[in-house]
């Protein structure tokens, strides 16, 4: 075995981001890490690469106890990545690049020649006709990944990490770069693969490791595996039948009344326009993998971007949401993904943080009384069970469960008739998940609608009446009843007509 | 004054014998009254010679000089004249203009290359404009004890450096004349009033006998705050600074100030005088022609000499 | 009320040891006089003189709550003062040239707001393009020379006094309590420091950011103009090349005085006008000392660093640990040996 990680752990505060992960990596195999955001893909590479110091677990490289404190330590001892973005400097020429902190050297000068020659040397074999003496920024980013692929394997030379490399390529130079990573396993490194592109892990890796809210999922070998096993690995499948029973008990509800209908929704590249009809007190679960525009779709709904298409209206007539204070002023809440970036504001207080929409809504000349905010405050935390010693603690010193309480109770407090909550249990910790689940269920009760995106299908079963299942931004298939649960999902999400023809070329 | 009118009418009749003479001008650009003062008067003095002006505002860039420079060389002009914005990198340009058998003026500041490169500068010597001043006051105040302070130029500046110390030497022999304070007013009016406050609170005001400020905008800030503590400028405090700008005479005529030594934007006279020699008959002016620093008083009909002013765009 | 007034004591305590220690080197520093109906005295001096940089950093702090900054504030100077003597030199009263050089402020502000608000420009660039160009436009209103009037109205708001008191004085402290009153009795502090900390999160609640960040660079070119009023006022006269120079640096540095962070969030008015003070001080303290010119920047650069490093977060932990330390030194712990 190449590299073995045994039991690996790391925690930052609030969440577990990884917990007691095994991974294997064999020499001469392309291994694909695969889940979905917050899965704890990045943080195990960071923990290989030394970017992170782990808190438990073990490392072996070669059979040797590795403790890398330094992405610079990793390469020494043979790890290398190359990242999505990849981390050379375009201004340099190609041969600078790659022999970057060890040029070769004549009279304490940087020997030009030898540096071309050395470069040439270095890219001998992957393939690339490029003129090494010109500035990386001319050639494409495919040709700039491989060039940064060589340097990493030339400096490292073990293992070779690769980082959503795909993600911003065409598909000849998917093709190109396949070729280059082939020839790479060939030779007996061990190259890491992640990638949410599921096609190309399919036409590309021996093995692949699945990974979900930080826990080790499966190793499987690729050829043996399923698409429609890999989603459900990838989305959790470990519910019992208990909470399919609660799915399919509240789809008798049919009759209550309509609340809004969205019609013909969307914008170019975004989403396609879709139709939806959400009734009142009801839960609507987006089911679909990364990137299939589930995301997008609750942005449309509450005019983070504006919709080009389509045409929304209540009982009472048309209601317009272009924008996000005339989504709010229609009675939307949206709790967005990024909690950190998009959700709270740090550096204010728990009570400010949940009174901020009420009073944008009200309007800065009629500000809210501080008794008011208090109680306001007090009240939420009390009901949330908001996790602060007081109203007055800046949420950003909060944990990411508590965060998440705020966020809700801001659009709470503003007694919304729809509530959008995209990822509304990420990155928080499991007793927090369970709250936030239960809090969901109550509010329904009171009348609220709730659109929820989550990549747990579990959870989705547990809280939603009826799911839309998405892919390549694509409203596909609404499911509703006894097809609430995790195998329809994700049969639906897999069924296979969306491969792009790149991979499927690299497939055969 | 009545000399240069007629010495500028010979000038006049001159000019009209030969065929017009092209002179190309490139000036720094407009950052102050004095300089604008100094472009009408260039254009007027060329208007009433005869010479056909070419005008180059540079806006305070020397690339742009350089360019306007090599156009004017191109264009086959008779004359440059030239208010260098820097004193470095001129070598070639200037070769250039030589090569062509053009000669060139520096007019208000000076260059560092060969001065076989320009035919001559005309500007005003700093340190003379300072000893005028203080001389000035050495006889306006006889015998008697004068505690004296100073505003200054922006610290570092040439004009501050050299209008201190002429102010200095002037004084120098006169144990009565003492400089008790002294503090940067950066040229401009409200500097000017700020520090004069200071220096009032500092030296309990009945105590100061005369300002000598590097520039007139600085005593004109100064005449401010003097008033406003409730003390007469021009009899309390007597007010001696340098540059005559039009304001200054104003307040001449107030009583609020006592004198002012011109630095004369009329640097194109002389420059057409050497010019007008040099074409005539090849006479080589000296390499530098000092202008006059002229002392004004209250005894000069402030009020007329506010009026010829007024309009040359100070 | 006892948050407010922690939030400025470092900022009083700076105040207070800079006034001990330019009395040091002019003893009669704190001197007041009453005469001709008028206060006279170097403290006076400090509060007329401040009162540019005092207004500008009003404007500034709410701009940099918002996580921007306004370098165009000095140059919006020049341009409302030259905009106020032309209007006086054409004959239009003082009424007029005061609500002219306010309007042209605040169409500078509506100018720097949208480039950032509505194109996206960063703060630094949108104000630079005003700061650097703006000069032009005011040496097209004064034709490139000192444009002087002798309206004695309108220089009193520069050189006058109310009751004694500068009149300058009165505006900035007027301007200050009226933006703290604006700020802190509605809700428009909170919304300003929400777009500040975080603009996208605060626009998906509901807050208007363009418009509130259009409203705070309107505040800024307001303040400004009020500054470039005074500063035209005073020497009777618009200098379009001097009026306001490098007057945006000293509001910012006012502002960073006043403990408020660059990158934007919580901030307080009172302690920006306050670091205006200080810097008044420091300077007014210069001349008096008399020292040759030559030392004032160093004596200037050496004063800010100090005071600068004495409020570093860095500094304030390790005061605090200090602090916690002599207070348990001076409550010992019950010993043994009183109950043995």
């Amino acid at each position: 075995m190449l590299l073995s990680i045994r039991d690996l752990s790391k925690s930052f505060p609030g969440t577990r981001a990884l917990d007691g992960v095994d991974f294997d990596l064999r020499a001469g195999e392309v291994h694909a890490l695969l889940g979905e955001n917050g899965a704890g893909k990045s943080t195990l590479i960071k923990c290989l690469t030394g970017a992170y110091r782990r808190d438990a677990g073990e490392i072996r490289l070669d059979g040797e106890k590795i403790s890398p404190s330094s992405t610079s330590e990793a390469q020494e001892l043979g790890i290398g990545t190359v990242y999505q973005e990849v981390n050379l400097l375009p201004n340099l020429t190609v041969a600078q690049n790659l022999t970057f902190g060890r040029e070769p050297r004549r009279f304490g000068m940087v020997d030009g020649k030898a540096q071309r020659e050395l470069a040439r040397e270095m890219l001998d074999g992957y393939g690339l006709d490029i003129d090494v003496g010109r500035d990386l920024g001319a050639y494409s980013v495919a040709v700039r990944q491989i060039v940064a692929i060589a340097r990493a394997v030339a400096l490292s030379g073990k293992v070779l990490i690769l980082d959503e490399p795909t993600a911003s390529l065409d598909a000849a130079e998917v093709r190109m770069l396949f070729d280059v990573i082939r020839d790479l396993r060939d030779r007996g490194l061990g190259i890491i693969f992640v990638s949410h592109f599921l096609d190309q892990v399919f036409a590309l890796c021996d093995r692949l490791t699945v990974l979900r809210n930080g826990r080790k999922i499966t190793t499987e070998t690729t050829a043996d595996l399923d698409r429609v096993k890999l989603i459900e690995h990838m989305l959790g499948h470990e519910l019992d039948r208990a909470s399919e029973e609660a799915a399919t008990t509240d789809s008798v509800a049919d009759d209550r009344p309509e609340l809004l209908r969205f019609e013909g929704i969307g914008r170019a590249g975004v989403v396609e326009p879709f139709d939806l009809t959400i009734r009142k007190g009801e839960v609507i679960g987006l089911a679909g993998l990364l990137g299939s525009g589930r995301t997008e779709t609750a942005e449309l709904m509450f005019g983070v971007r504006t919709p080009q298409t389509g045409k929304t209206r209540d009982a009472d007539g048309p209601v317009s949401h272009a924008t996000p204070r005339e989504a709010i002023a229609a009675g939307f809440g949206f709790a967005p993904e990024d909690r950190k970036t998009h959700g709270i504001i740090a550096d204010l207080s728990v009570r400010e943080n949940i009174i901020l929409a009420m009073q944008a809504h009200r309007g800065w000349t009629r500000p809210i009384p501080r008794a008011e905010q208090d109680a306001i405050a007090e009240d939420y935390i009390a009901k949330l069970d908001i996790r602060t010693s007081d109203a007055d603690k800046p949420v950003g010193d909060l944990s990411g469960g508590n965060q998440q309480k705020v966020v809700l109770a801001r659009w709470l407090a503003m007694n919304p008739r729809y509530l959008i909550l995209d990822e509304p249990t990420r990155g928080i910790d499991v007793g927090a998940h369970a709250e936030i689940l239960r809090l969901i269920q109550e509010i329904t009760e009171e009348g609220m609608s709730i659109l929820v995106i989550s990549s747990e299908l579990d959870e989705l079963i547990a809280v939603v009446d009826r799911v839309i299942v998405l892919r390549d931004r694509k409203h596909m298939r609404e499911l509703t009843g006894e097809e609430v649960a995790t195998d329809a999902i994700v049969r639906a999400i897999a069924s296979s007509d969306h491969a792009p023809d790149a991979a499927r070329d690299h497939a055969r | 004054m009545k000399k240069t009118l007629m010495m500028s009418a010979a000038c006049i009749f001159g000019a009209t014998m030969a065929s017009a003479q092209t002179v190309g001008f490139s000036q720094i650009g407009s950052e102050s009254g004095w300089r604008a003062a100094e472009t009408t008067l260039t254009r007027q003095q060329a208007e009433e010679r005869g010479i056909d002006l070419r005008f180059s505002d540079a806006q305070q860039r020397q690339e742009n000089q350089i360019a306007a420079i090599r156009t004017f060389v191109a264009q086959g002009v008779d004359a440059i004249l030239l208010a260098p914005v820097v004193a470095t990198g001129w070598d070639s340009v200037l070769e250039e203009a030589s090569q062509a058998d053009i000669p060139v003026v520096l007019l208000d500041r000076q260059v560092d290359a060969p001065d076989d490169l320009y035919l001559t500068a005309v500007g005003s010597d700093l340190v003379h404009e300072g000893e005028v001043a203080g001389e000035w006051l050495v006889n306006e105040v006889g015998d008697s004890e004068c505690r004296v302070v100073e505003l200054q130029g922006t610290t570092g500046s040439s004009p501050a450096i050299d209008r201190a110390q002429g102010f200095r030497n002037a004084i120098e022999g006169a144990e009565n004349i003492e400089i008790v304070r002294s503090q940067t007013g950066d040229f401009t009016r409200t500097g000017g009033k700020e520090v004069m406050e200071s220096f009032l609170q500092a030296e309990s005001g009945n105590e100061i006998c005369a300002l000598y400020a590097h520039n007139d905008d600085m005593a004109l800030g100064a005449i401010q705050a003097i008033n406003e503590a409730g003390m007469n400028p021009g009899e309390d405090i007597l007010i001696v600074s340098i540059d005559a700008v039009p304001d200054i005479f104003q307040a001449m005529a107030a009583g609020d100030a006592n004198a002012t030594v011109e630095l004369t934007p009329n640097m194109a006279g002389p420059a057409f005088d050497a010019l007008e020699a040099y074409w005539a008959d090849g006479t080589e002016p000296e390499k530098f022609i000092q202008t006059e620093s002229q002392l004004y008083t209250q005894d000069d009909d402030p009020q007329a000499e506010y009026e010829a002013r007024k309009d040359l765009g100070y | 009320m006892k948050r407010a007034f922690l939030r400025v004591l470092p900022q009083l305590l700076t105040l207070a040891a800079l006034i001990a220690l330019v009395t040091l080197f002019f003893p009669q520093f704190l001197s007041v006089d009453y005469q001709a109906g008028r206060l006279s005295g170097p403290v006076i001096d400090v509060l007329k003189r401040g009162a540019p940089v005092a207004l500008l950093a009003v404007g500034m702090t709410l701009v940099i709550a918002t996580r921007g900054i306004d370098l165009s504030v000095g140059t919006v100077m020049a341009i409302t003062g030259a905009v106020a003597a032309w209007t006086i030199s054409a004959g239009w009263g003082v009424g007029a040239a005061i609500i002219l050089a306010l309007a042209a402020g605040i169409a500078c502000g509506v100018w720097n707001g949208c480039l950032v608000a509505i194109f996206g420009i960063q703060p630094i660039v949108a104000t630079l393009i005003l700061m650097t160009s703006g000069r032009g436009i005011a040496q097209l209103i004064t034709e490139g020379r000192i444009l002087t009037f002798t309206d004695p109205a309108f220089a009193w708001l520069g050189s006058g006094t109310l009751l004694g008191i500068p009149v300058p004085t009165i505006l900035w402290i007027v301007a200050a309590i009226a933006t703290v009153v604006l700020m802190r009795r509605t809700a428009l502090g909170l919304l300003v420091e929400a777009i500040g900390i975080n603009r996208a999160a605060s626009a998906l609640a509901g807050v208007n950011a363009s418009v509130l960040l259009i409203a705070v660079y309107m505040a800024s070119g307001l303040c400004a103009a009020l500054a470039g009023i005074i500063a035209t006022a005073d020497i009777r006269g618009a200098d379009a090349n001097n009026a306001g120079l490098w007057l945006e640096l000293d509001a910012i540095l006012a502002v960073v005085i006043g403990g408020n962070s660059l990158l934007g969030g919580r901030f307080s008015v009172a302690a920006s006008v306050l670091g205006a003070m200080i810097i008044q001080t420091i300077d007014t303290g210069i001349l008096l000392a008399g020292f040759p010119s030559e030392y004032n920047l160093v004596i200037k650069a050496a004063l800010v660093l100090v005071i600068l490093v004495l409020q570093s977060p860095n500094l304030a932990d390790h005061w605090h640990f200090v602090r916690e330390n002599v207070r348990r030194r001076r409550e010992p712990e019950p010993s043994p040996d009183v109950k043995s």
